[in-house]
């Protein structure tokens, strides 16, 4: 307990046109978690991706288990114990979980696979984290839950000595985060070294041993979390001083009702009915499956009704496609912006304009310039990093990923907005910003939908909260009201 | 960080950088080569492929694939000759065939973005419905044109030097690259084939986009199956039986990217020159054409790996 099993010291690694890594580095120790915390950008997923072997670094050190070592490919590295669960499970779905278990390292006997030793094996391992898993049955179906402990087992497999978890429970409901927490216990206990990668800097004090910080590709502070307390995390995080977590303002007394929903159904939501007021912020709580997202593209024209109406300042409106819907000014901002938020072979400005085309367009063909004053213009009021305009959306971080997909909203002149979990998997600092702007939107008379799964995001913004289950609206809360206690008892 | 910046540089431009060695190695190895006459020659050759590659960029943009465009060479070529032969005036035969490549193109956007078919499977199928409508209406034996007027279209020289076919691949190229880079509609063909969900949340019309990437190339099949027609003075009913793959070659050769939202129409071009350089250079040096083909074949795949490495 306690002994140093990998060191990365000194870690200097730069790509074109931008250096990530800058004496970036961190300890983990066996049977300690270690939390490793930064900003979009500060270099933790790049660290990572050179302690795997999918990176090399151009200079300093990695010591495991007191060799120098350099990994050129991530098979390497999980074959010396070091293991990495990613944000986005890399599991195969219609294979059975000891398949995917043992993926490319399959245990044969006589020439044939050795089936029943895999499958004994992998109830062995399952049963190390205490999870009631039958390892014959297909991954297909498994809550993301489970599957994360299907990619911990697999991990064990390896014997794993270091395991790195990237935002655990980013995609994981209340429940089943102390699950997770539950399973990252017994690993402690198994003297595992643990690398936590999370925005929540609440799970940092509840789940790790020590904090180790990184901003700007460079390692700020390496300390046991005793030692710390949320603001001066934050400080350390952000090299300055973040006042106010929620910047609320209130709505404006005009309540003109923009948008309302009446008896909304289909496949998956039930009898949905909402009033949303001109510089209101709605919020829609609930847990992952809750049917949110369904009922913000069926509002949007991404899903189809099947009876129930919506309407518009007073007219009722059939929306079929997200083309009718942006003409009756109401935007969707997707909660997977690298999914199909969006297009990330293209650059910033044709990403912003996207849904915006028109505005740019005289006689058929677009107006460069126009474009590049609109785009720079966004730039600068929503504060996007970017060295330029034309640099590819994919090479930016998450959080200037998510304001370039608020400013495409933005520009398609919307009245409504209806904005999907917009500050996940994103840092600190660039959540503060959003906050801000969706203030703002407010201020200026826009009714906002505020789809979010992080309950202080919901209850700090939000004028009116509206909370779904399976499919239906649980339960109301006007702002005062509203406690967490509160909305997880309407789901129960 | 200078080198790595001119290394970047270079690898976006390769297509050209890979055409000026081409020629200036060909032109070495054989100074005929360079001759006026042959590069003509070379230009004239290659409008073909090009128009069809031309095509195919837009359609490849998007995400897809259109194999049919040989056949619809054909039956365009084809139908003009048909109703040349029954006197028709040229001119309103030209648009007719134009008219064709355009349903034909609509007939397979049809299937691929209403119904989302997958576009490799519904080009197949119309390739052979195309082709054999083709030997249906030709009775499987060529009609010839003797319209001289239509006749310039593939054997007309502007000034006496530019060759018609080689104008009309310029200018095509020229709107084309318009199209696609300062026009919305090039916006949504380069959004669709980066992101089609992306695409379809920001409000483009993923179906209509689509659709009409189609039916520009069958127009761009139906130019060239006139250009071809005109060349030879006849309709062949096996005319542009093969030539969907120097299209796609050319494609990929000038940096387009099969997955889709990735490619300039101008490096298509680039790449249908170094096709019909290679082509002639082949044939200048006698070689057999059997080994032609093995040898096209090995570029291609060059090319192909160059691309991906290059990630």
């Amino acid at each position: 307990m306690g002994e140093v099993i990998l060191e990365m010291k000194g870690i200097v690694k730069s790509f074109p046109g931008v250096l990530a890594l800058n004496g970036a580095g961190l300890h983990v120790r066996r049977g300690e978690v270690t939390a490793l915390l930064g900003e979009n950008g500060a270099g933790k997923s790049t660290l990572m991706k050179i302690l795997t072997g999918v990176y090399k670094k151009d200079s300093g050190q990695i010591l495991y288990e007191g060799n120098e070592v350099e990994f050129s490919n991530s098979r390497q590295a999980s074959e010396a114990g070091i293991a990495i669960i990613h944000q986005e499970l890399n599991l195969i779905p219609h294979l059975r979980i000891y398949e995917n278990v043992f993926l490319g390292r399959e245990l044969t006997k006589s020439g044939g696979l050795d089936i029943k030793a895999m499958v004994e094996r992998t109830r062995e391992l399952l049963g190390r984290i205490n999870v009631q898993l039958d390892p014959t049955r297909e991954v297909k179906g498994l809550s993301i839950a489970m599957q994360q402990m299907v990619e911990i087992a697999k991990a064990l497999s390896l014997n794993a000595k270091v395991i790195v978890m990237d935002e655990p429970t980013d995609t994981l409901p209340e429940e089943e985060v102390n699950s997770l927490f539950g399973i990252v216990e017994e690993l402690k206990k198994q003297e595992k070294g643990i690398v936590y990668i999370t925005h929540r800097l609440g799970e940092v004090f509840r789940i790790c041993d020590r904090a180790t910080v990184l901003r700007d590709g460079e390692l700020v502070a390496e300390l046991p979390v005793g030692e710390l307390d949320y603001d001066g995390l934050v400080r350390m995080m952000v090299g300055r001083q973040l006042t106010e977590q929620f910047p609320y303002t209130e709505s404006r007394v005009d309540g003109e009702v923009v948008l309302r929903v009446s008896h909304l159904s289909n496949e998956f939501v039930h009898d949905v009915s909402f009033d949303l007021k001109r510089g209101q912020v709605l919020g829609i709580s609930g847990l992952a499956g809750a049917g949110r997202t369904e009922l913000a593209k069926t509002i949007y024209g991404a899903l189809p009704v099947d009876s129930g109406s919506v309407e518009v300042l007073g007219k009722r409106v059939s929306i079929t496609s997200p083309t009718a819907a942006i003409r009756h000014g109401i935007f969707y901002v997707s909660e997977d912006r690298k999914g199909d938020g969006l297009v990330l072979s293209l650059d910033v400005k044709s990403n912003i304009t996207l849904s915006g085309l028109r505005k740019i367009t005289r006689h058929g063909s677009l107006d460069l310039r126009a474009e590049n004053l609109i785009c720079t213009a966004y730039k600068a009021d929503l504060q996007i990093r970017t060295p330029s305009l034309t640099q590819l959306v994919r090479n930016l971080s998450g959080g200037n990923q998510q304001k370039i997909a608020l400013a495409k909203g933005l520009m398609s002149d919307p009245q409504v907005l209806i904005l999907d979990e917009p500050t996940r998997g994103i840092d600190v600092g660039a959540k503060k910003e959003i906050y801000t702007l969706i203030n703002a939107l407010k201020e200026s008379g826009k009714a906002i939908l505020l789809i979010s799964s992080e309950m202080p995001e919901i209850l700090g913004l939000s004028d009116h909260i509206l909370v779904m289950h399976e499919g239906r609206v649980r339960g109301q809360f006007a702002r005062g009201d509203a406690t967490q206690e509160k909305i997880m008892a309407t789901i129960v | 960080m200078k080198t790595k910046q001119l290394g970047r540089l270079a690898n976006e431009y390769r297509a050209v950088i890979i055409l000026i060695v081409f020629t200036v190695t060909l032109g070495v190895i054989n100074p005929r080569f360079l001759h006026v006459g042959n590069v003509t020659n070379v230009l004239n050759q290659t409008s073909i492929n090009a128009l069809l590659a031309a095509g195919l960029t837009i359609v490849i943009l998007t995400g897809g694939i259109d194999i049919s465009v040989g056949s619809i060479l054909a039956f365009t070529g084809a139908t003009a000759a048909i109703l040349m032969s029954h006197d028709v005036n040229v001119v309103l035969v030209v648009l007719l065939a134009l008219l064709i490549g355009v349903v034909a193109g609509g007939f397979n956007g049809l299937f691929i973005s209403r119904w989302n078919l997958q576009p490799m499977i519904v080009t197949l199928a119309t390739l052979s419905i195309f082709r054999g409508a083709t030997y249906l209406i030709t009775n499987g034996s060529p009609v010839s044109v003797r319209s001289s007027l239509f006749r310039t279209i593939g054997g007309g020289k502007i000034f006496g030097v530019v060759p018609v076919p080689v104008v009309i691949m310029i200018v095509l190229f020229a709107v084309g690259h318009y199209v696609l880079t300062r026009t919305p509609f090039g916006r949504h063909i380069y959004a669709v084939g980066g992101n089609e969900e992306a695409a379809f949340l920001s409000g483009v019309s993923v179906t209509k986009t689509k659709l009409k990437a189609y039916v520009l190339s069958g127009a761009l099949a139906a130019i060239a199956g006139l250009i071809l027609t005109s060349r030879l003075a006849s309709a062949q009913p096996l005319a542009g039986q093969g030539y969907e793959l120097d299209a796609i070659a050319a494609a990929v050769i000038g940096g387009t990217s099969l997955k889709g939202g990735q490619g300039r129409i101008l490096f298509t071009i680039i790449g249908a020159l170094i096709i019909g350089m290679l082509n002639n250079a082949l044939n200048l040096m006698d070689v057999s054409s059997y080994y032609q083909t093995v040898i096209k074949g090995l570029v291609i795949l060059a090319a192909v790996l160059l691309d991906a490495r290059s990630k």
